[in-house]
């Protein structure tokens, strides 16, 4: 119950603030207000129709993954949060909840590996951070319980099960919804409310710039112009022919992702605020700002870093990375 | 120690350091820390090799790279329980600090000793040296037909593998194996403990006929062999035997007395024995030596073997009967009673002829001077002839080698 509210009422839903009717708007705190008390069956019927109203509502598919666990459907919770972190890998609390899921069933390198995203995402996230803890402990134990050839039996899953709630309880303040621990961390990087400051055009920095400094800028706002114009082509020419791609996937794989990523969304609007601009000692500039991120389905914001090296007279994206 | 161990000093003196670290810290990891490479490498089998590298990682404190290396070990050999061991504690470890090996809550302490002694040994065996100049001293002679030898160093959890050259022992692999739970020097039925001396592969009992407990073969040797009989020693069943499935290796004192290694060695090994002729010397420390150190040695008791021979062609009993010991005795005989038979053979013979050939002559380890000559002798005489392969202990009495023990092999 509570343990799976802490991640339902905490950052995560706030990020998850929604463009949609009023009616599922309706559907979904009735849902909420249903799951609270314990319904669950009437809780997923309200959330299937919001759901069936606005099938991409995150928010809403979020909490019918809650309800399938609370009903001890673990799979089929696993399947609605899997498909979460499909369509918006860039939210830690779906990867956690399928980290808790996949522990409860004893598959803790799956397990392990949801949680590592989750940390990937977002660095700071208190309760993926102390998951991660527990699963590595499960793991270690297991290992040790191979080594010696122990056989724990029944008791060991239970314990296993009892942890991963001990685990819970312990990272939220008995009665409210937070979690205890990395609060500040968790919450600046996911600001409750989107702040309309962010919609703005992108500040110029202060003080004299050099023409350097804007040409550095200037590929950065051409970058989120492209993107926000969901141009695939112009927003993928942004990076350079070295780029790091992330998790060392192929280029040609990430750019199958983000272009799915940028024309699947019906509007997205990228904002740079209050960007950053410095060079290194080998030329490469470094832009640091917070990048505003609108699409029809999430709004959500963070601060982001963006390497440019120079190749013939353009700046170009070398590395990008939330922080 | 002889000038002929030194080989081996430089390595032992990191040991000793890495033994010292792992009594001040506990048994922690600090024992991996220090522990360079051999100046002489030898290709360790893969999963050990792995394991090692692992160890050798956490000493460094390069801890995601021994994971992977413990994972991509466990993918192969799942059943490498003290890389389960140190993949538990890698783990264990980024969840919480940990300072010793083997940090399972409730685990039998036992248990976890065994795996923390078979790390050290694995370890240890890392730093071994290929033996290229040197051989163990016992390996004096061997013949064409004896193509290899084996010799267990306990103290290093080693089973050496040397390869009859031309009649000199050279060195093809080694492997770690596991001995009694009590150590060495079997004496009782039942104590747990591995025999040391000069033993030989006696036969081969195929996995089928096995338990699973034996893995993949077995391979009994003669213990108690003829000197241990003479001296009382009892018990029985002292076999080479592979690992259950369920494990890849065992401790390094885990056994009844068997020697055990991994079913993969044991099946490198299966392909080499000779039944009934692959010597197994077992010692707690090896002796090494420089092929022209043992010359004078091999020669002295070639020669003592052949005036033994000429002695006897000659008739001449009393002075054949010099070549036995005080103690001598041959399948309940004493030398009294062996003296008197020979007197009353010999005498009926015009004529005795005796050839020897395949001469395999091994050292006793250990402080006493005990030589195992084993031949085929080709006897024959004016009203007797015979063909055996035949067996003497010598021993160093009051100066000279002397035939302590006698009969068939």
């Amino acid at each position: 119950m509570s343990r799976l509210q802490t991640v339902a009422l905490g950052a995560a839903l706030l990020v998850l603030a929604l463009q949609c009717g009023l009616a599922s708007a309706d559907n979904y705190d009735e849902a909420s207000r249903l799951f609270k008390q314990g319904n669950n069956a009437a809780a997923l019927e309200k959330i299937e129709a919001a759901i069936a109203a606005n099938p991409r509502d995150a928010r809403a598919r979020f909490l019918k993954g809650l309800i399938l666990t609370e009903q001890n459907k673990p799979n089929d919770a696993i399947k609605v949060f899997t498909a979460l972190t499909d369509d918006y890998p860039e939210l830690p609390e779906p990867y956690n909840n399928l980290a808790v899921l996949y522990a409860s069933q004893g598959q803790y390198d799956k397990a392990r590996k949801s949680l590592e995203m989750a940390i990937r995402t977002h660095p700071s996230y208190a309760i993926a951070h102390e998951n991660l803890g527990d699963v590595y402990a499960k793991m270690a134990s297991e290992a040790y319980d191979k080594a010696l050839q122990l056989d724990r039996g029944n008791a060991a899953a239970q314990t296993k099960l009892a942890m991963i709630k001990d685990l819970f309880y312990s990272s939220v303040v008995p009665g409210k919804g937070t979690p205890q621990t990395g609060v500040t961390e968790a919450t600046t990087a996911a600001p409750p409310t989107p702040d309309p400051k962010d919609k703005k055009p992108p500040l110029t920095p202060p003080g004299p710039s050099k023409a350097e400094t804007g040409a550095v800028l200037a590929a950065v706002n051409d970058w989120a112009k492209a993107w926000s114009a969901k141009d695939a082509n112009a927003y993928l020419a942004h990076y350079a022919p070295a780029f790091q791609v992330p998790g060392g996937e192929p280029r040609a794989t990430w750019e199958a992702t983000r272009r799915d990523r940028i024309t699947k969304p019906i509007s997205i609007e990228v904002t740079v605020g209050s960007p950053k601009v410095s060079f290194d000692a080998n030329g490469q500039a470094i832009v640091s700002f917070r990048q505003g991120y609108k699409s029809d389905t999430l709004n959500t914001s963070g601060a982001k870093t963006l390497v440019l090296t120079k190749n013939n007279d353009r700046w170009l994206i070398f590395q990008e990375r939330m922080n | 120690m002889s000038p002929s161990r030194r080989h081996q000093a430089g390595s032992r003196q990191t040991l000793v350091q890495a033994l010292v670290a792992i009594a001040a810290a506990g048994a922690s990891y600090a024992w991996a820390m220090g522990i360079g490479p051999p100046a002489v490498a030898r290709q360790l089998a893969a999963p050990e090799a792995m394991l090692v590298r692992a160890l050798l990682d956490i000493g460094e404190s390069r801890f995601t790279s021994a994971l992977e290396r413990i994972d991509s070990l466990l993918l192969s050999n799942p059943n490498f329980r003290l890389a389960q061991l140190v993949k538990g504690d890698l783990l264990l470890a980024r969840s919480r600090p940990i300072n010793s090996i083997g940090n399972a809550s409730g685990a039998p302490s036992d248990q976890v000793d065994g795996l923390r002694d078979e790390a050290r040994a694995r370890l240890a065996r890392y730093q071994i040296e290929t033996p290229r100049e040197f051989a163990p001293r016992y390996l004096l002679q061997m013949p064409q037909k004896q193509k290899y030898a084996l010799v267990l160093d306990s103290a290093k959890s080693t089973l050496f593998v040397f390869e009859n050259s031309g009649g000199a022992a050279r060195y093809v692999a080694d492997y770690y194996v596991t001995v009694g739970k009590n150590g060495l020097e079997k004496l009782r039925q039942g104590d747990k403990r591995t025999p040391i001396g000069v033993y030989h592969v006696v036969s081969q009992l195929p996995r089928e006929k096995l338990a699973d407990f034996y893995g993949s073969g077995a391979f009994p040797i003669n213990y108690p062999n003829e000197w241990d009989r003479v001296r009382g020693r009892d018990g029985y069943g002292i076999w080479l035997h592979g690992t259950p499935r369920d494990t890849y290796s065992r401790p390094p004192r885990a056994s009844d007395g068997c020697i055990v290694l991994a079913n993969a060695d044991l099946d490198a090994l299966a392909r080499i024995l000779q039944i009934g002729s692959t010597p197994v010397v077992i010692a707690d420390v090896l002796d090494w030596a420089r092929p022209g150190e043992v010359e004078a040695l091999r020669t002295d008791l070639l020669t003592s073997i052949e005036r033994w021979r000429h002695d006897w062609e000659s008739r001449d009993t009393e002075i054949y009967l010099r070549h036995y010991a005080g103690k001598f005795s041959s399948n309940g005989m004493t030398l009294a009673q062996w003296s008197a038979q020979k007197r009353h053979v010999n005498a009926s013979k015009a004529w005795i002829k005796v050839q020897l050939s395949d001469v395999s002559l091994l050292l006793y380890p250990g402080k006493e001077e005990i030589a195992v000559a084993t031949f085929e002798q080709d006897y024959a005489s004016s009203n007797l002839s015979n063909r055996m392969k035949k067996r003497q202990y010598w021993i160093k009495e009051g100066g000279r080698w002397r035939i302590v023990y006698e009969g068939a092999a």
